[in-house]
């Protein structure tokens, strides 16, 4: 058969940079595959995506060496409008890249920019509705969908043109877990129903394993690493070098000191063969030893019977009520639009509670400015760029202080104190723009520690970052809390955040506190998964299939050893 | 504050005018309003307006701010006319009939107070109809229409685009406030004025800085669909010409000029009732 996208010995270069970006790629896909392109962040993998639709070097600028034929044509010379009628792109931000005033209008868009009759466009931006479930939403504006439909109308909208390659970058990016799932399984279901080829780009891998995959291809560095199955790459070091997270089933039969062969399938949990390892996992689980936990005795915040509504009538919250204690790390998690965000905003004081009451160190903060509130509770926002407002590094994480009137020679102090604590001290004199999203991630945080808050809020620490650079900020955090002994709060929907780095989740679902408990036990509760709109974690369907008792113990010693090995 | 001055979609007669015609519409009815003097004309034109209003089923939610903030400049346009040249009325209608003496050279007079008083209907017969266009014209409709009346898609859709982030812009601008609230930065009256805006400094530019990032991302998916690879383009949510349309048209073609007619017949552009 004859490949419908084929690169040989390509290479590609920007025109700001002095080094290619992609080198000596030779890969051949061929017509009705699904393949799977893994890499760590600025590794080229969407670099790579850019060439097969052609943005780059249309809209990126660069230099092309070697040939790419997609479909037969070279997207450089048929630039991206000639690509757009062979290659549909659904870019990872959802709300970006709806277009269209209405659902119906942004799956017409590029119809309408073919010059397609109305008449016919009804017809078909109707038909390519049903395909991805959102007939009935046609008339909605995108401010009034979730997230998953976001990407459903997306998908809509680029398939409504009879595309033969589905191109995704980060399709999984924004989404929550069980989201995520639907997503993957849409995908597969479309690839079976249009024979379509599919290119999906994403570095959380076992999320996309959840669907079969024919190949799974590892750049690392501007080069193809490793072009295999996902059953013989997962038996190999391939991934773990190039900084890619192994499905954690993987890590787990890893840890028991079990060598995996790819007869076994590892592909999948519920299909892997588990007879040759069942005994050492059962064997390993008995090994792990938890250390006893020392309870933390004094409660730095406290919420209690908190209700909350915008709209009178229309709860958001209701009879809330948590304690946390000094010193901790934990997670707050939940679905998009669960009410999350919301009870950090009332924790902040940006919005009023109806009742209740939030207490910080046993003293009633209801009558507390936000301004007052902001000395003691720190807030971090998602992107960065949302809260950075000064050009130097020095004057931004200043700017707290000197707002309050702190004499600049304590400015100075506390600044470089602080700097030196999140390892900026060396940049204190650049400016922010020269920085990476992870540098400018810490220096947000810097401009909160900066004021000595007893509790730091996170929302959405590491969304969209690699395993590198997960790792790299949430050590960060785990850092700061041991040594500084601060409270931190995390609002977030990544569950290896949750079963990593904290001891407790609060899972709150439609408005309430549906748990409070540790990780392991809320990731393996079928009931609490589905409420809250998570996915059991693959460790608990390992537990039980290998036979043990207690999978949210296994669930336990598992993260115990792998704190133990990190 | 999301729903204030946005297009709402309800049925009615003037919803499902085309884009063009209403556009047509205020233009004339605007340009109507603004060379008339004329009391006669002047108060037929607010009575049609406050029909059209009612017709529209405009709620006053949808239009109250903008309505108060348009009647703050009105009296200080008003109040403006008066301290500046007091006497403009006798010297349009060549009468000077006194009601009482302020101060200084201020005398308030008849002719004076009913020359203000048609500046004031002139405001009243146009703000309705501002107010029905915005609030009854679907964006993208409206790019559709602007396209067919030979101007280029590009800067019709530039429009539509620009409405379809406002309320994203406008939740990115209540976070980063909120975020800089907390860090210190006071935007409550309690800080002066200057303060204040000096403050807001460290609102925009993240505001500014999180919406390029927007920008770049639309300007990518945009393409990718194809935008701007024809001249022209069709519009899903386009309308044809209908016969309420054109029967509207031909009504202000026809009204404008009898109202010109009637205002220009003795060579003044001022209804006289003082002679």
């Amino acid at each position: 058969m004859k490949p419908i996208i084929e690169f040989k010995d390509y290479t590609f270069k920007y025109r700001s940079q002095t080094e290619p970006t992609l080198r000596d790629i030779n890969l051949s896909i061929y017509p009705g595959e699904k393949v799977l392109i893994v890499g760590p962040s600025g590794s080229g993998k969407s670099t790579l995506a850019h060439c097969i639709n052609g943005l780059a070097p249309a809209s990126f600028r660069g230099d092309v060496q070697g040939t790419l034929r997609v479909k037969d044509t070279d997207p450089a010379e048929a630039g991206i409008f000639g690509m757009s009628k062979i290659v549909g792109t659904v870019l990872q931000d959802t709300d970006g890249q709806f277009i269209g005033l209405t659902v119906a209008e942004d799956i017409a868009f590029a119809l309408e920019n073919d010059c397609v009759e109305q008449g016919e466009m009804f017809d078909r931006v109707k038909k390519v509705a049903d395909v991805v479930d959102v007939r009935k939403l046609l008339d909605h504006a995108p401010t009034e969908l979730s997230g998953g439909q976001k990407q459903r109308v997306s998908m809509a909208g680029v398939m409504v043109d009879d595309v033969d390659i589905l191109l995704f970058d980060e399709p999984l990016a924004n989404l929550d877990p069980a989201t995520g799932k639907r997503a993957i399984d849409l995908i597969d279901q479309i690839r079976k129903n249009r024979n379509a080829t599919v290119v999906i780009i994403e570095h959380r891998l076992e999320d996309v394993l959840y669907r079969e995959v024919d190949r799974i291809i590892v750049i690392g560095e501007g080069r193809v690493v490793a072009d295999a199955s996902p059953d013989e790459l997962l038996c190999g070091d391939v991934l773990g070098q190039e900084g890619i997270r192994e499905p954690l089933y993987i890590t787990a039969l890893k840890h028991a000191g079990c060598t995996i062969t790819p007869q076994t399938h590892p592909a999948h949990i519920d299909t892997i063969d588990l007879k040759p390892y069942k005994e050492q996992v059962k064997a390993w689980f008995e090994t792990v030893k938890l250390s006893e936990k020392t309870p933390l005795p004094e409660t730095a915040l406290e919420i209690l019977d908190l209700d909350f509504a915008y709209i009178s009538g229309k709860p958001v919250l209701r009879d809330i009520r948590m304690k946390v204690a000094k010193g901790e790390m934990l997670a707050i998690v939940g679905k998009n639009g669960a009410g999350k965000s919301t009870l950090s905003n009332l924790i902040c004081g940006f919005v009023n509670p109806d009742n209740g009451e939030i207490r910080l160190n046993d003293e009633n903060i209801g009558g507390l400015s936000i301004k007052e509130r902001g000395e003691r509770i720190g807030l971090v926002m998602q992107n960065p760029n949302q809260m950075i407002s000064k050009p130097m590094i020095y004057d931004e994480v200043a700017l707290g202080l000197r707002v309050r009137g702190v004499p600049e020679e304590e400015v100075q102090e506390r600044v470089y104190r602080t700097l030196k604590i999140c390892g900026l001290y060396p940049f204190r004199n650049w400016p922010v723009s020269a920085l990476s999203f992870g540098q400018k991630k810490r220096v947000t945080i810097a401009s909160i520690l900066v004021m000595d808050p007893d509790i730091l809020i996170l929302d959405e620490p590491t969304a969209g970052q690699d395993y590198r650079h997960y790792t790299e900020i949430m050590e960060f955090l785990k850092k700061i809390n041991e040594e500084q002994g601060i409270t931190i709060i995390m609002i977030t929907h990544d569950m290896h955040l949750m079963l990593e780095y904290t001891d407790r989740s609060v899972v709150i679902a439609d408005g309430k506190l549906l748990a409070d408990d540790t990780p392991a036990r809320v990731l393996t509760d079928d009931n609490i998964a589905e409420r809250a709109y998570l996915k059991k974690t693959s460790l608990y369907d390992l537990a039980v299939r290998c036979g043990i008792e207690d999978p949210s113990a296994f669930v336990e010693r598992f993260i115990y050893y792998e704190r133990q090995v990190r | 504050m999301a729903r204030l001055l946005t297009y709402s979609d309800k049925d009615t007669w003037i919803h499902r005018l085309s884009g063009v015609t209403k556009l047509l519409f205020f233009l004339l009815w605007s340009v109507a309003g603004m060379l008339t003097y004329d009391t006669r004309v002047l108060l037929t034109m607010l009575v049609i307006s406050l029909i059209m209003y009612k017709l529209s089923k405009t709620e006053w939610r949808q239009v109250g701010t903008v309505f108060k903030f348009i009647l703050f400049f009105l009296c200080l346009n008003l109040l403006t006319i008066f301290a500046i040249s007091p006497y403009q009325g006798t010297e349009i209608y060549g009468t000077k009939t006194e009601i009482v003496h302020l101060f200084w050279h201020y005398t308030l007079t008849r002719e004076q107070l009913f020359y203000e008083f048609n500046i004031m209907l002139k405001y009243f017969t146009v703000i309705p109809v501002v107010l029905i266009f915005i609030v009854t014209t679907n964006p993208s409709e409206f790019a559709a229409s602007l396209n067919r009346i030979g101007i280029s898609y590009r800067a019709g859709y530039a429009v539509a685009i620009a409405l379809r982030y406002v309320p994203d812009v406008q939740s990115d601008f209540t976070k980063i406030r909120h975020a800089q609230e907390a860090r210190g930065i006071e935007m409550s009256s309690k800080a002066s004025l200057y303060k204040r805006l000096k403050s807001m400094a460290a609102i925009i530019f993240p505001l500014i800085f999180s919406s390029m990032d927007r920008i770049d991302v639309v300007g990518n998916a945009m393409e990718l669909r194809g935008f701007g690879k024809n001249k022209k383009r069709t519009w899903y949510s386009g309308k044809a010409l209908t016969m309420n349309d054109y029967l509207v048209m031909a009504f202000v073609v026809i009204f404008c000029i009898g109202a010109m007619a009637v205002t220009f017949h003795d060579g003044s552009r001022f209804y006289n009732p003082f002679v």
